[in-house]
């Protein structure tokens, strides 16, 4: 992967970008127990596959999504949010 | 030694046995079944033979032996840590690795170099004294050095940086080394192999059986074993196998990139790390120059190396090193690193009865090599975690009890 979609500024080199990790789902802080709450904190889902990810392109600081498969490398969409779902 | 060579020169045939044992069938069942034949799970399948009498044991390993980050590190051992139990762990392999070679018969290059941490920033020097200091409590050799004493060391090194962040002072640790990672992985395996411990290569583990919380069997690609007892030491796989028995876990996992320059005649005898220009630098017994950076910005399950790295590395480390301007670049390639938020491993006994995790090893393992597979045999062996790892528990996140080591990993990540 070296060029990266950004839905507004289009294909720019990947170095131009920054990865945030994938979306997750946070549990209300009100309700959840320490174990849920611990469990969002650290654990990951770390095995391979296509995931939804938070990317921003620096320059621009335009925050998107992309959908990657991160055994192969290779993007698979972007969209900002609320547009790809 | 000579005469020993001579018997390869009058033998009609090859005189030595290979290495390891090849085996043609995976027998139903085994004691113990250790997933990755690297440093790690091998050394732990020896001390199990060795020093607790279990020799019913299967290594199964879906490439070949070392090839995972065992044969992709950057070869360096030092103790140098932050915290205390990291010290204390660390020391304890630095101990192991200096009588290995004689154990196993086999030449490891075990190779004491010195180990300079350069600082380039205040922050950075207080960070080394702070090191210095809960070394030298534990009575690990480390001291703070000033710029003169890194430029008396390293002559052809430009301290000043090009004028832009000069070298304030390093943390010198004496007993750093490096070492042939490749003889670590064969040694630990022949090692195990003689004492009876079966290693299976090109053999995938594609499912593990949980029954009422406990381990009962794996399925691999050439076929079914019934077994008590999983340690999985597989780095960058763990995820997956992770997946295999339902357990979460913070692991994640990013590339980490390193590449070798051609020989050239030896003018760098310790080891450099620089945590501001997020570069290391050694020169190997055969004069190349084994160079590395910190870990890719994203996750990703390949070992592709990019152009990017390389550029970046060589820009930071001509900073340092000028007088490489004219050095080639002989090959550089990934290892898959399982990363920790403490960066420190996970090892010992997980929620699944009977299945042992030595992971989260990211990008820090190779040094840890002869304590882990000592305590992990124990751990096994007992089913009782060893004392010395007693800190890097899985359970501990869920407690909110991480270890503080991240200042000290060799480079910012």
């Amino acid at each position: 992967m070296k060029l990266l979609h950004c839905p507004v500024n289009g294909p720019r080199p990947v170095s131009e970008f920054f990865y945030w990790g994938e979306i997750r789902a946070m549990p209300d802080p009100a309700r959840a127990s320490d174990a849920e709450w611990a469990d969002y904190v650290f654990n990951r889902n770390g095995a391979p596959g296509v995931k939804r990810e938070w990317w921003c392109h620096a320059p621009s600081g335009v925050w998107f999504v992309a959908e990657r498969d991160t055994a192969r490398d290779a993007v698979v969409r972007t969209y900002l949010w609320g547009e790809g779902l | 030694m000579p005469f020993r060579l001579l018997r390869f020169a009058l033998s009609p045939g090859y005189p030595e046995p290979r290495m390891f044992t090849a085996h043609d069938r995976l027998a139903p069942r085994y004691d113990v079944v250790v997933i990755g034949a690297g440093g790690h799970g091998l050394a732990a399948s020896y001390y199990l033979a060795r020093d607790h009498g279990i020799s019913d044991v299967a290594v199964l390993e879906k490439g070949y032996i070392g090839g995972g980050n065992t044969g992709r590190n950057t070869t360096i051992i030092r103790s140098n840590y932050l915290t205390p139990e990291g010290v204390g762990f660390y020391d304890e392999s630095v101990r192991l690795w200096q009588d290995l070679a004689e154990d196993f018969d086999l030449n490891l290059f075990y190779s004491t170099r010195g180990h300079y941490t350069l600082a380039h920033t205040d922050s950075a020097m207080r960070t080394m004294r702070w090191r210095a200091e809960v070394n030298k409590h534990l009575g690990v050799k480390s001291e703070v050095v000033d710029a003169g004493d890194v430029q008396r060391a390293m002559p052809m090194m430009d301290v000043s940086c090009g004028g832009h962040a000069p070298v304030l002072g390093a943390l010198y640790h004496e007993p750093g080394a490096i070492a042939r990672h490749d003889a670590v992985a064969w040694g630990y395996g022949r090692g195990a192999d003689r004492r009876g411990v079966e290693i299976h290569q090109r053999t995938e583990v594609t499912g593990i059986e949980v029954d009422g919380g406990r381990v009962r069997a794996v399925q691999t690609n050439r076929g079914r074993i019934e077994t008590g007892k999983v340690l999985c030491a597989v780095a960058g796989s763990t995820p997956r196998l992770l997946d295999m028995v339902g357990i979460r876990s913070p692991l994640y996992v990013h590339p980490l990139q390193a590449m070798v320059s051609e020989p050239v005649k030896p003018f760098l005898d310790p080891i450099v790390v620089s945590g501001s220009l997020h570069i290391y630098i050694s020169q190997s017994a055969r004069g190349e120059l084994v160079m590395g950076s910190s870990l890719d910005p994203y996750e990703l399950h390949s070992t592709r190396s990019t152009f990017d790295f390389a550029e970046g590395l060589a820009a930071h480390m001509l900073d340092l090193f000028p007088c490489l301007s004219h050095v080639n670049v002989n090959r550089q390639w990934a290892g898959m690193a399982d990363m920790t938020p403490d960066f420190a491993p996970i090892m010992g006994r997980t929620p699944v009865a009977g299945f042992y995790l030595d992971a989260g090893w990211g990008t820090w393992g190779f040094k840890a090599t002869p304590v882990c597979g000592k305590t992990m045999a124990h751990t096994v062996a007992n089913d009782t975690n060893h004392p010395l790892i007693e800190s890097f528990g899985l359970d501990r996140f869920a407690d909110y009890r991480l270890t503080g080591e991240k200042g000290a990993a060799s480079v910012g990540h």
